[in-house]
């Protein structure tokens, strides 16, 4: 039996500022899969992310967003994080005066998710009392992301380079962070879906992915396992992927 | 007369003298309406403090102090007992300095005094509230405040109307002197109502390593608020931190800031103002004087503007006169930036709750050495008027 697509992308077109960056772009996550997306800097890998979400700048002209059987393509972000999606930012902006406790319990709402104990686990507890990401460094950056994420406990996680600006010592705590968001140790059927776009691919030693996707100049070119489309791209680069067999038919 | 000029200069005459107005003879008259009210601006009859006074319009109808050290009194019934208070009286604020203080000094409506005598440290807030009850009434008023040395003072005011009201006129004058190692706090938060006209006339003198912590809130629409607390820092070592959270709905013209004059070596001031306009005008002035060497002051003003009528105008000034001083200002007006609404509404906050959260944020200014019980009042006061924005 095929298991239940969580999410579902089926032709998309997406324009930024005027200019169109996502070029018909399908794909599916069934729940409990983690997918890797690949690609270089501008092909359009964070606009994809930032599109699920359903941020205003990035404009569907074409296509459709369906999460859990739902057409989400017209919802606003809060609705959709609503149904279950979450979203790692790479670059958050501080927001002054709110401490980071306060947005803790606002992620929350009433799910029940222990925020002295998670923030203890992770070493966190100190930043509570601290204005979101005010003064954090790189790796403080991601580690209040990701808290704010477990704590926000979504369906389906889009995280935008999780590993970039983080110090090894980092990297097995946000590595650790996303495991438990994707219920990597669990033994149990998982239920909780992500989509991570890597440029080192490191974070995939820590969190492996079910399937991976290049992306070039806002389409997908290829599908495969993660591992090898990585290796083959450290090999031979992306021109590699543009010729190769793999290349998904238009 | 313009409707303009009339809001910038409200005339005295167009009022009626507080002394007509509907008195209560003691707060038991008071409605629940009424208290519900003044628990807006930090009346807290259950809460512990060390003394307690309330005026409506002209006359004090409750004051009661606790603590051996600490005097509170009405302030005709302390120029009656005290000879020397001849000494503080008019002092600190000039009678002349405007048609207001002139107004004042000619037909007293009391006012509170409060002195702290020398070494007594005060823990608890003492609450004073100035109360409008009768519509259309112009409230002429006098505080006089002592900290003498090595004393200390966490004062909280609060200036409210009754609900049924929407016009009046409050002048406030208010002298403090913070005496040698003295220690004074001062949070005042206002709630008057649309039709109000307020103008406060504040003068500081702080001695030989006293502080002067004053923090002014007002959240609500009002006519218009004129206020520019004069302080003087003139012995060595005396500080001053003027902190003001200040939001101006449409209708409102705020005319808001203070002058702190560093007249010793090695005294230091500074001055921290956050305004929100959505739809009203709110004018940010800061003046710093330094005129003794070694001193160091600062001076911040930060404005949002969340519509595209009102204004805010930041004017920040600074005057040196010798050659070893540390002066500076910074001052940014902007709106709320698009990319923090998004992140917040990617976790779940509609755009409405969004921009609530941030301009909370921004306003959540703190000011150090703020006891945390009045830093308690004033995040209730922001929280109350944060479901209004």
């Amino acid at each position: 039996m095929a298991k239940e697509a969580l999410l579902e992308i089926r032709d998309l077109w997406v324009e930024v500022e005027g200019k169109e960056v996502l070029k018909g772009v399908s794909l599916t996550i069934p729940r409990g899969e983690t997918h890797a997306l690949f690609g270089r800097n501008g092909s359009g890998k964070t606009t994809l992310l930032m599109t699920i979400m359903g941020f205003p700048a990035y404009r569907v002209r074409h296509g459709q967003i369906i999460f859990k059987g739902e057409d989400i393509t017209r919802l606003p972000p809060y609705e959709r994080a609503k149904r279950g999606i979450g979203i790692m930012f790479q670059r958050p902006p501080t927001i002054r005066g709110v401490k980071l406790r306060e947005m803790l319990k606002l992620c929350a709402k009433e799910n029940g998710v222990k925020i002295e104990e998670l923030a203890r686990e992770f070493g966190f507890e100190s930043f509570l009392e601290r204005d979101v990401n005010r003064g954090f460094s790189g790796g403080e950056l991601k580690k209040s992301e990701l808290l704010q994420l477990l704590i926000q406990d979504p369906e389906l996680v889009l995280l935008d380079e999780p590993e970039s600006g983080v110090d090894m010592e980092n990297l097995q705590v946000i590595g650790r962070m996303i495991r438990r968001l994707l219920q990597k140790d669990t033994h149990r059927p998982r239920t909780k879906s992500g989509l991570i776009i890597t440029h080192t691919g490191f974070i995939l030693q820590f969190v492996p992915a079910d399937l991976g996707y290049v992306m070039i100049d806002g389409t997908i070119y290829c599908q495969g396992n993660p591992q090898e489309i990585f290796e083959g791209i450290q090999k031979h680069g992306y021109e590699e992927c543009i010729s190769c067999l793999r290349r998904i038919e238009e | 007369m313009s409707e303009k000029d009339r809001r910038i200069e409200p005339r005295i005459e167009d009022f009626k003298p507080a002394k007509e107005g509907r008195i209560p003879r003691s707060i038991e008259e008071l409605t629940p309406e009424e208290w519900a009210r003044l628990k807006e601006v930090g009346i807290e009859p259950e809460a512990p403090k060390e003394g307690e006074f309330l005026q409506a319009d002209a006359r004090v109808v409750h004051c009661r102090k606790l603590p051996e050290g600490l005097e509170l009194l009405p302030v005709t019934e302390a120029l009656k007992k005290y000879d020397w208070l001849a000494d503080y009286w008019w002092k600190a604020v000039p009678a002349e300095k405007d048609q207001y203080t002139r107004a004042t000094a000619e037909d007293l409506d009391d006012g509170y005094f409060i002195r702290v005598l020398p070494g007594t440290r005060l823990i608890y807030p003492v609450q004073t509230c100035l109360y409008i009850r009768t519509p259309g009434v112009a409230q002429k008023v006098h505080n006089i405040i002592i900290v003498e040395e090595g004393a200390e003072l966490n004062l909280i005011t609060a200036c409210t109307t009754h609900p049924g009201v929407r016009s009046g006129f409050h002048i406030g004058v208010s002298e403090f002197y913070v005496k040698r190692n003295g220690k004074l706090t001062f949070t005042m938060i206002h709630n008057w109502a649309d039709e109000m006209f307020v103008r406060p006339r504040t003068g500081v003198i702080v001695e030989e390593g006293g502080t002067y912590i004053s923090t002014y809130v007002t959240l609500h629409q009002v006519a218009s608020i004129q206020s520019m607390p004069n302080c003087r820092l003139v012995g060595p070592g005396a500080r001053a931190i003027f902190g003001s959270v200040v939001v101006a709905p449409k209708g409102s013209y705020l005319d808001l800031g203070a002058l702190v004059s560093l007249e010793a070596p090695g005294t230091r001031a500074e001055i921290i103002s956050r305004s929100v306009s959505t739809g009203g005008e709110s004018l940010a002035r800061g003046h710093l004087i330094g005129k003794a060497p070694e001193i160091k002051a600062h001076l911040e003003c930060q404005g949002l503007m969340l519509s595209d009528e009102g204004a805010i105008k930041a004017i920040p000034q600074l005057d040196a006169y010798y050659a070893n001083v540390d002066m500076s200002h910074e001052a940014a007006v902007g709106k709320i930036a698009q990319e923090e609404i998004e992140y917040l509404m990617a976790r779940g906050l509609s755009e409405e709750e969004a921009t609530s959260l941030i301009v909370q944020g921004f306003l959540n200014v703190r000011i150090e050495g703020l006891p945390a019980e009045l830093q308690k009042r004033i995040d209730q006061a922001i929280a109350l008027a944060r479901e209004g924005l």
